[in-house]
């Protein structure tokens, strides 16, 4: 076993940096009033929550009344559908999305298909982009809103949200993106963009879990999810989770300051990973787009084998990866965005994610590219699916 | 100046031993439960053992635990959760007048969903009549929310005796009992609760998290649709480091549960029985007997309508106390408690009670303290108000 582990899966989660645990403690024990009280005491956490707010909007260039914190990237997620559609019934009951999006986004059209509204799944090309002119195809004048996510959660491929969005507007329909993947790693600018939310998670850029936020441009029309208290400026009840949005208000100061050169230092790894992987195994392909792709991730097809025990070996070397999201990665289903770029199943079966992050080194991507091709070779042995195989 | 917080049903303080166990789980054993690898197996184990350190203080399965992010969340999940998958029974629901807002608010939503929303009155001491809950039972009822102590007034509800009541008539039965949750040993399958809501910063726990307990076989919809974690029920990333912490304040509060509610009923006596003698103009809100360990709410007759500037008096006196929940002080259009209004108190009486909930960490000398500090703060308004007058 291997003294060090090497943890290459990012996309899943990332630790919380050490700055945003030590800018959360004090909120647990010391400042651990209720923002809803009107005591000073209460005041002080409050004061704290606008704060961070301020932090947040920097890096989307939005105003902070435009925030509401969450739970984290899935209730975000769930809050922009269904908010929207229940707010905006009266105009029409259409949603559009692609068969890429995270669970979040496809679970919850599926839940509203069956509450009677109408969902149409954009495919995608065989890289994984939605083409923009299926989008414009696609709106109805019962048509509220179009969901596409801003980066793949799998094959990382960067959706061309300025020319989707374009089409959108001018048809007066709101949009929404899932920017879980990019938020704090990849500059957005919402106005520059023109969507009407954005959702974004903590723990995929080093800040706590169960946080996030949604991104709500002002004047969309949008019901609540979570009904109760008047937090959150009447849009999003319950008692404000102070330490974690104070945790990713820290994370998304260390993201401002260090996101333009993570991104080029993490691209040079992802990109030699990729180099390193294509030399040494053969009938090997790259899943996602060659170049507009999340500077992180790397995703290979590989023949003949499962991606599952690739990872499990891996694992036994002490590298973390995936084998596609962690949430669905419990399943026996091929990944839903592999098929829908034309994986055939096999190959779907044999998909290995590795995702970089802040503290990857140029030694560990040496090591995975030394570890990996011996664990193919030896599962390749074994592989029923390969001929000359045992 | 000395900080004296007595707003301990608004939020507490994260114990220390809590905050030590949530620790590790942010940049160490930070992996997402649904890895397959080694880190996100850790953190898998992790939230199970948390899931069966809760269950086992409250005498359940650790399958009829499901985390939230909140209280508010649970509270949404069980109403909207049974509404939907027994609308095909029946669309009739029944909550209490005193229920949280976390609970009316979704009621009202429900009711423009099509769904007939009854509200059962209380009587004067907050508590609900089982017999006029049975009478209002009918065929097409599907669920039954009544907390188990309120917020405000700090009665506590006969829940055995509802839970009886439903079952008798298969209704589905939910409580809300943050404010209850390690104040009062409670054991949901012996009183016939199918449903209960529970959260972690009201027992010195982190927010940001919650559970509902969902009894096995009852009948819900999924509450939040995505990557199908939490036997499908609530989708999302786990909050393992809130989620450990959770666990952790649970069993402290059972661990200290018996000297713990001795000693708050001793100061809270202390702090009701001084003011009702020493002040004339005082007067208890909610049951003197089926009460919370930690509540103390009291009016002053005459000075209603000044509870706000009472409250602020007190703060800058270094003593924080609520005029009632926290949750609906947001904003500056105080209005009448809901509370206070369903036990009969007039408008302006409902304008103005002080809140004082204790907790874990006050002492003798605070609760002292607060008595000696409180007739100054009020000969202080009644000086404003006589000017004013």
């Amino acid at each position: 076993m291997d003294a060090k582990r090497i943890y290459l899966d990012h996309a899943a989660t990332t630790p919380a940096h050490p700055d945003v645990v030590k800018a959360m403690q004090p909120y647990f024990s010391d400042i651990y009033g209720n923002p809803s009280s009107i005591h000073s005491f209460g005041q002080e956490a409050k004061a704290a929550l606008e704060s961070a707010r301020e932090k947040v909007v920097v890096l989307i260039n939005a105003r902070p009344d435009e925030i509401v914190f969450t739970s984290g990237g899935t209730e975000s997620d769930n809050f922009a559908l269904t908010g929207i559609v229940y707010a905006n019934e009266k105009k029409g009951d259409h949603i559009i999305t692609s068969k890429i999006e995270h669970h979040a986004v496809t679970e919850c059209a599926d839940f509203l298909a069956k509450r009677g509204f109408n969902v149409t799944y954009l495919p995608v090309d065989k890289y994984g982009m939605v083409d923009p002119m299926d989008v414009k195809k696609a709106i109805t004048d019962k048509t509220v809103l179009v969901s596409i996510m801003h980066a793949n959660n799998e094959i990382g491929t960067i959706e061309p949200l300025a020319d989707i969005i374009k089409i959108v507007k001018e048809k007066g329909v709101f949009f929404h993106t899932d920017a879980v993947q990019t938020f704090g790693h990849l500059p957005i600018d919402v106005n520059k963009i023109k969507a009407d939310l954005l959702s974004l998670s903590g723990h995929k850029f080093y800040g706590p879990k169960g946080v996030g936020a949604l991104y709500i441009r002002k004047g969309t029309r949008i019901v609540p999810f979570l009904r109760g208290g008047a937090q959150e400026s009447n849009r999003r009840a319950s008692t404000e989770n102070v330490p974690g949005i104070v945790g990713m208000g820290a994370a998304c100061m260390i993201a401002q300051a260090e996101m333009a050169t993570a991104a080029l230092r993490e691209t040079a790894l992802r990109d030699k990973l990729i180099r390193g992987i294509m030399e040494k195994i053969p009938e090997v392909t790259l899943n996602g787009h060659p170049t507009a792709r999340l500077p992180n991730n790397v995703n290979i097809a590989i023949k003949y084998v499962e991606g599952e025990s690739i990872l499990l070996n891996l694992d036994m070397m002490g590298i973390a990866a995936s084998s596609g999201s962690a949430c669905t990665s419990g399943s026996l289903d091929p990944s839903h965005v592999l098929l829908a770029i034309g994986v055939p199943h096999a190959l779907a079966h044999g998909s290995l994610r590795m995702t970089l992050g802040r503290q990857t080194t140029v030694s560990d991507i040496d090591r995975t590219i030394e570890v990996l091709p011996p664990i193919v070779e030896k599962l390749r042995a074994m592989s029923p699916l390969k001929k000359g195989g045992k | 100046m000395q900080r004296i917080y007595l707003d301990n049903s608004a939020t507490t303080k994260v114990d220390p031993r809590v905050v030590e166990e949530m620790l590790p789980y942010f940049s160490d054993n930070y992996g997402n439960p649904s890895s397959l690898h080694t880190l996100g197996r850790e953190a898998k184990d992790a939230i199970d053992s948390a899931r069966g350190r809760i269950a086992a203080c409250l005498n359940a399965s650790p399958d009829e635990i499901v985390f939230t992010g909140s209280g508010t969340e649970a509270n949404n999940f069980a109403l909207k959760g049974v509404a939907f998958a027994n609308r095909q029974k029946g669309n009739h629901i029944i909550v209490s007048r005193i229920e949280h807002d976390s609970i009316l608010n979704p009621c009202r939503w429900l009711k423009d969903q099509r769904f007939e929303i009854e509200y059962l009155p209380v009587q004067k001491d907050g508590l609900v009549e089982v017999d006029e809950l049975k009478k209002r039972i009918k065929k097409e009822t599907v669920l039954v929310s009544i907390m188990h102590a309120n917020n405000e007034v700090g009665t506590i509800e006969p829940v055995e005796a509802i839970g009886a009541a439903c079952r008798e008539r298969g209704v589905y039965f939910h409580t809300d009992a943050c404010q209850s949750f390690g104040k009062i040993i409670f054991d949901p399958h012996r009183q016939q609760i199918d449903l209960a809501t529970i959260n972690a910063h009201k027992i010195y726990g982190p927010k940001g998290v919650g559970a509902l307990f969902i009894r096995k076989g009852v009948k819900i919809s999924s509450w939040q649709q995505g990557g199908g974690q939490e036997m499908g029920l609530r989708s999302a990333t786990e909050n393992i480091p809130a989620i450990m912490g959770f666990a952790k304040a649970v069993e402290l509060c059972f661990l200290e549960f018996e000297k713990e509610d001795e000693r708050l009923r001793r100061l809270r006596d202390k702090i009701i029985d001084h003011i009702l003698e020493q002040m004339p103009s005082a007067y208890l809100n909610g049951s003197r007997e089926r009460r919370l360990s930690n509540n103390v709410n009291i009016g002053f007759y005459g000075l209603e309508g000044e509870a706000i500037t009472l409250q602020l008096k007190l703060d800058e006196m270094g003593i924080f106390v609520s005029t009632g929940s926290a949750c609906s002080s947001n904003g500056s259009d105080h209005k009448a408690s809901h509370v206070l209004s369903s036990l009969g108190l007039d408008p302006i009486q409902a304008r103005g009670a002080l809140r004082i909930s204790l907790g874990r960490y006050n002492t003798e000398e605070e609760v002292d303290r607060f008595l000696e500090v409180l007739p100054k703060a009020i000969a202080g308004l009644k000086s404003i108000a006589s000017v004013l007058v």
